[in-house]
């Protein structure tokens, strides 16, 4: 017997990264824009998502969206009720959403008719960061209710997305939300990040939202 | 916690290693972790025995090295280390720098085995 050293170099999530790379080029080619939606639960994901695909709907936007959830489907049920074609994606206690899962629940539907696909993430600001789903864009939500420092305690996640939400804008008053501490956090774990703050419920900051995923769409589509 | 299921993904990918060169025992895995791959450390290590276990890599160390974020700065014009993920700014010059360089890892870098 002998002793060997054998020199690898191998990315531990490869195989989510290769999945992720040919479903990325399959949106892309079908002319969808995938946008992967992830913060703590509770942050107002579902309510936000519902409002977006409701409006864009309006608007005659083709959308669709897949949510993941630990155990239930109430979320998908809230969502059907945007009129727009929602599924379950049930992660059987992981805390995370993978790309082979966002591969096999698009299986039956026909992606060329869509504009915008959103994925709402479990609700969890540890684990989906590592794990790209083929998403154009990664965007994080916070909510006024969970303190202005949650950028500091979890910057990996923060620092992976591309656009923060500040959610329930609505309640920041009573809940003696600092937007400048907020926003002053977020920048300092991801220099030059947009920030927007919404509300769902008034609807405060979605037309904004909603235009500054159009100009992200548009962009892409010019680099691509 | 997810360091589980990469542990399984760490154990599938030196199993076939290990197959190819006809190894009889894995001895320890080297893998490298960025302070931004989002894995904790500990929770990687605590993990390991569990998923090592029945394999070929049964009984092997994991040894793990820690990668911190290094952006470039511009007005520096070089690659700064940080001390801290908390902090996205040049230690020296304190400029914002979201241009990461290092510190996403999360690789195997090499396998020792028993060969016959
Ligand atoms: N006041 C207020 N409450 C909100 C808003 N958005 C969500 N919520 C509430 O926050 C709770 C969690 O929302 P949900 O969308 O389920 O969060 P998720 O876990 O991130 O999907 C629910 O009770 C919502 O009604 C908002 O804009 N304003
Ligand atoms: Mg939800
Ligand atoms: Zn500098």
């Amino acid at each position: 017997m002998n002793t060997r050293v054998l020199e690898i170099r191998k990315g531990i999530l490869n195989k989510n990264d290769e999945i992720a790379r040919t479903l990325r080029k399959t949106l892309q080619t079908a002319g969808v824009f995938t946008i992967n939606l992830v913060s703590s639960p509770g942050t107002g994901k579902t309510f936000f998502l519902e409002r977006t695909l409701r409006t864009l709907r309006e608007q005659g936007i083709a959308t669709a969206a897949l949510v993941g959830d630990l155990a239930t489907d109430n979320d998908a049920r809230r969502l059907a009720e945007a009129g727009v074609p929602v599924k379950q994606i049930n992660t059987n206690g992981r805390c995370h959403l993978e790309a082979q899962m966002i591969t096999d629940h698009l299986a039956d539907w026909d992606i060329a008719k869509l504009d915008y696909l959103f994925i709402e993430n479990v609700g969890n600001l540890v684990c989906p960061s590592s794990y790209d789903l083929g998403e154009d864009l990664r965007v994080v939500l916070l909510s006024v209710t969970e303190g202005e420092d949650k950028p500091l305690k979890y910057p990996t996640i923060f620092n992976s997305a591309d656009i923060a939400i500040i959610t329930k804008m609505d309640i920041a008053e009573p809940c003696e939300f600092n937007l400048e501490t907020a926003s002053a956090n977020i920048r300092a774990v991801r220099p030059g990040m947009q920030i927007l703050p919404t509300s769902a419920k008034s609807g405060a900051g979605i037309d904004e939202w909603l235009a500054c995923l159009a100009h992200c769409r548009l962009a892409h589509r010019v680099s691509a | 916690m997810h360091e589980l299921s990469l542990v399984y993904s760490i154990v599938e990918t030196v199993e076939q290693y290990a197959k190819e060169a006809h190894a009889k025992q894995v001895n320890s895995v080297k893998v490298r972790l960025g302070a931004l791959s989002g894995v904790s450390k500990d929770a990687l290590l605590f993990s390991y025995d569990i998923g090592a276990a029945g394999t070929i890599l049964s009984g092997s160390t994991l040894e793990i090295e820690e990668c911190p974020v290094a952006i470039f700065c511009l007005p520096c014009g070089q690659l700064r280390v940080l001390p801290g993920i908390q902090k996205f700014s040049c230690p020296e010059c304190d400029t914002p720098s979201g241009d990461v360089r290092q510190g996403r890892e999360l690789d195997i870098v090499s396998i020792e085995m028993e060969i016959d």
